[in-house]
């Protein structure tokens, strides 16, 4: 048996995104730049796809631009802003907590001079309101935070951000990392009051290979590629049609996600309660965190051996953030815990093809964990 | 224009009667690497081997950067083949080699005769090219002392060898005519530098690795794999053992005493290898020890290990200094690949202080406290997984 949760890692593929993909691999191949009927059918997968996404975000499909990555969807956003806003100001202000795809693009910024202000996260991971409205001044160009922690599942109250902005009149943009929120909770940019908004496909159960950016309408960000022209100029490049298709397609097949999520959530509380018999086991996700995402330390099993120790058994999941290799997560540092429990710490990341009895088996194979392994001498 | 490959080999020549055998096994080591490029024929004569493509769409860029590796060759070349005759001598120097000699300021020309009823002697050979690249290449100089690019010119009984410098060969003695031997790979920068070094003596390789999982991941492996790949485009094909010792590791680590810990591990790690190297018909075993390196590689945590060794035990690193062992591993390229972040079986389990002169007496008793001891390393070796590792298939 195979029991797949690291699901804020990848996912795997649903049915219906498969057969939009095979569809535009074999029979609608064509580039959506042509202007042969094969071109224009191409064309009209792409709009139709981008209604699709533009139908889950609750806005119009003329602000979703397809970038091929989550990443270059932050990158562009980031630098992109920056680079339309540089005359109004020079102050920056993020979290400590962001993924590398947000972080080292402000590291970047911070060398070219920019004044760049990295939010604290309280203890439950998320960062307080009272630390936005001290840092927020006429000043800032650019607020940028990630809507749910990709390590914890903390969730910002993002929603704040432009209230705050409004009253400073800083001339800021307001960007914001859902990644890891799409397609788990509502993420809708307008009601958030944000101006930019990046997603990906492959936590959705879309292949890999496809992100996009929500550009509110009359908000004008430089593109970060220069080529072809292609979505609107902001991501240039031939669309990859086959990995938006599957994006839309898995778009539309999503559930309505507040009952999603509270199945999810009573997941959650299942795997709490059985984790709970297992002494060894502190949990780390704040408990108001989004439920498909569960941290926890088994005191006295590195991650890695816990990996390898239930890899063994057909049951995945992933120490912190799978993007970063071999370092000690930053997140769990910014949340105050001790090193030993950071260093035992593991992401299990559920979706809504999680079972109960994956769960009762991943919770089993823990306490076999705990019991049999033992590495201190 | 027909182009054919140069070998110089080493050593070789000083090994009398053996010689030829030793240029048998040496062809067959080249035969092995570059066979997938395509076909060649081998000529011995002299101290040069001769290998001719048989057809002109033969890689030979490929073939030549992995003859280079090939042990037992001291120089490596590449020749272009033409008629016995003056002019057109001169024509293929100039279509072979002009390119290079333009972008040269100083030069030189090495003639070589062997066939003597060719009607110009090698110096006058020397002329009639030098005074041709000179009247073709305007403000290159003759430098006989040190030329930046020297241009050899071969009289052969079949045709003349038209060539540019010379390539280094890797060296050392062609592998399989120093025997066998077993390497302990743990995944660190020294066991492959060791394995690199006997296999350059000539020795042909098995490799043992230890992984303890859950402990080590299968990352670790992997990384082993990577490594002995490496190696084999010098070494030829690897046999490698993967022994599953995690059994053992929790036995010591509940039975034996935490500062003679590694020193145990290591006693039982050599019992395992030497039995496996023993079945595989190897001569004896290397290990990438650098003498006082870690706690384990004391002279006096050495004499421990090394009386359970059933062979001899090279150590071809143990006077080494990390930095001049990690000059060879960047050399052979497998420091990258050796300084990836994965837990190996060594690191798990790490006393807090670790004894550093265990005598012979304590880590027999130690051993001893292992209560099933021999029919755990029994399961080891029998649940060894062999895998063929080669770089060129």
């Amino acid at each position: 048996m195979e029991i797949y949760l690291d699901n804020s890692a990848t996912t795997k593929v649903c049915p219906e995104a498969v057969r939009a993909v095979t569809d535009c691999l074999t029979e609608n191949y064509g580039n959506p730049s042509a202007v042969h009927s094969k071109g224009i059918k191409a064309k009209m997968l792409l709009d139709a796809s981008r209604q699709k996404i533009a139908d889950v975000l609750s806005c119009d499909s003329s602000e979703v631009y397809f970038s091929h990555s989550g990443t270059l969807a932050n990158n562009t956003a980031i630098f992109g802003a920056v680079e339309a806003k540089r005359k109004t100001g020079n102050r920056i202000i993020t979290t400590s907590l962001e993924h590398p795809s947000v972080s080292r693009c402000m590291d970047k910024l911070e060398k070219c001079g920019f004044e760049v202000i990295r939010l604290a996260p309280s203890a439950n991971g998320s960062f307080r309101t009272e630390q936005l409205v001290n840092t927020v001044n006429k000043n800032t160009i650019l607020i940028s935070t990630m809507l749910v922690n990709n390590e914890t599942g903390a969730i910002n109250p993002v929603e704040l951000i432009s209230k705050v902005v409004k009253r400073a009149s800083a001339p800021a943009l307001i960007h914001i990392d859902a990644i890891q929120a799409f397609g788990k909770i509502p993420v809708k940019p307008a009601r958030m009051g944000v101006d930019l908004l990046s997603i990906s496909g492959h936590k959705v159960h879309a292949p890999k290979g496809v992100g996009a950016l929500y550009i509110r309408k009359g908000i004008k960000i430089k593109p970060f590629l220069s080529g072809g022209g292609q979505e609107n100029d902001m991501f240039s490049g031939t669309e990859a049609l086959p990995a938006i298709a599957g994006f839309g397609a898995a778009a539309s097949a999503l559930p309505d996600l507040n009952r999603q999520l509270e199945q999810t959530r009573n997941l959650k509380n299942f795997a709490l309660n059985e984790l709970s018999k297992i002494p060894a086991v502190e949990i780390n996700s704040p408990s108001d965190a989004l439920p498909y995402i569960l941290n926890i330390s088994v005191t006295g099993i590195p991650s890695q051996v816990l990996i390898n120790y239930l890899s063994q058994k057909g049951i995945y999941i992933s120490a912190g953030s799978a993007c970063k290799k071999g370092h000690r997560s930053e997140v769990l540092i910014a949340m105050g815990l001790p090193a030993k429990r950071i260093d035992s710490a593991v992401r299990v990341s559920m979706s809504r093809f999680t079972t109960q009895e994956e769960i009762a088996v991943f919770c089993e194979g823990v306490n076999d964990a705990v019991k049999n392994i033992r590495t201190k001498l | 224009m027909k182009e054919i490959i140069l070998l110089k080999d080493g050593e070789l020549a000083l090994k009398g009667l053996n010689r030829s055998t030793f240029e048998d096994i040496l062809i067959k080591n080249i035969r092995m690497r570059i066979s997938s490029l395509g076909n060649f024929t081998y000529r011995k004569s002299q101290s040069t081997i001769v290998i001719e493509p048989e057809n002109e769409d033969i890689d030979l860029d490929e073939a030549v950067s992995r003859i280079c590796k090939v042990f037992g060759l001291v120089g490596v070349s590449r020749a272009a083949v033409c008629e016995k005759d003056i002019d057109k001598i001169l024509e293929t120097v100039w279509d072979y080699l002009g390119d290079e000699l333009m972008l040269s300021k100083t030069f030189k020309v090495n003639a070589k005769r062997a066939d003597k009823k060719f009607p110009l002697t090698s110096p006058e050979i020397c002329d009639e090219v030098g005074g041709f690249i000179l009247s073709k290449v305007r403000g290159i100089k003759v430098d006989v002392h040190n030329p930046e690019y020297t241009v050899t010119v071969e009289i052969r009984d079949n045709a003349a060898y038209i060539r540019g410098p010379q390539l280094k060969g890797a060296g050392g003695m062609p592998t399989g005519t120093g025997g066998r031997a077993c390497i302990l790979i743990s995944g660190g920068i020294d066991s492959p530098v060791a394995a690199y070094m006997m296999a350059k003596r000539g020795v042909k390789l098995t490799a043992v690795h230890f992984a303890s999982p859950p402990y080590t991941s299968e990352l670790a492996e992997m990384k082993v794999h990577e490594l002995l790949k490496k190696v084999s485009m010098y070494s030829g094909r690897i046999n490698l053992f993967t022994v599953h010792f995690t059994a053992l590791q929790e036995a010591i680590r509940d039975y034996c005493p935490e500062d003679m810990f590694t020193v145990t591990m290591r006693r039982v790690m050599m019992k395992i290898a030497s039995a496996l190297a023993e079945w595989q018909g190897c001569e004896a075993v290397i290990t990438g020890e650098s003498l006082g390196q870690v706690a384990s590689q004391t002279i006096k945590a050495i004499r421990c290990t090394d009386e359970c060794a059933t062979l001899p035990v090279f150590r071809p690193c143990i006077g080494m200094d990390k930095n001049e062992i990690v000059e060879i591993s960047r050399k052979i390229d497998t420091f990258d690949i050796s300084i990836r972040p994965y837990e190996d079986c060594c690191t798990v389990f790490t006393p807090r202080h670790p004894k550093t002169r265990p005598t012979p007496e304590m880590a027999r008793e130690t051993e001893a406290l292992i209560p099933n001891e021999d029919e755990l390393i029994k399961k080891c070796i029998e649940e060894a997984q062999m895998m063929i590792i080669e770089a060129f298939r």
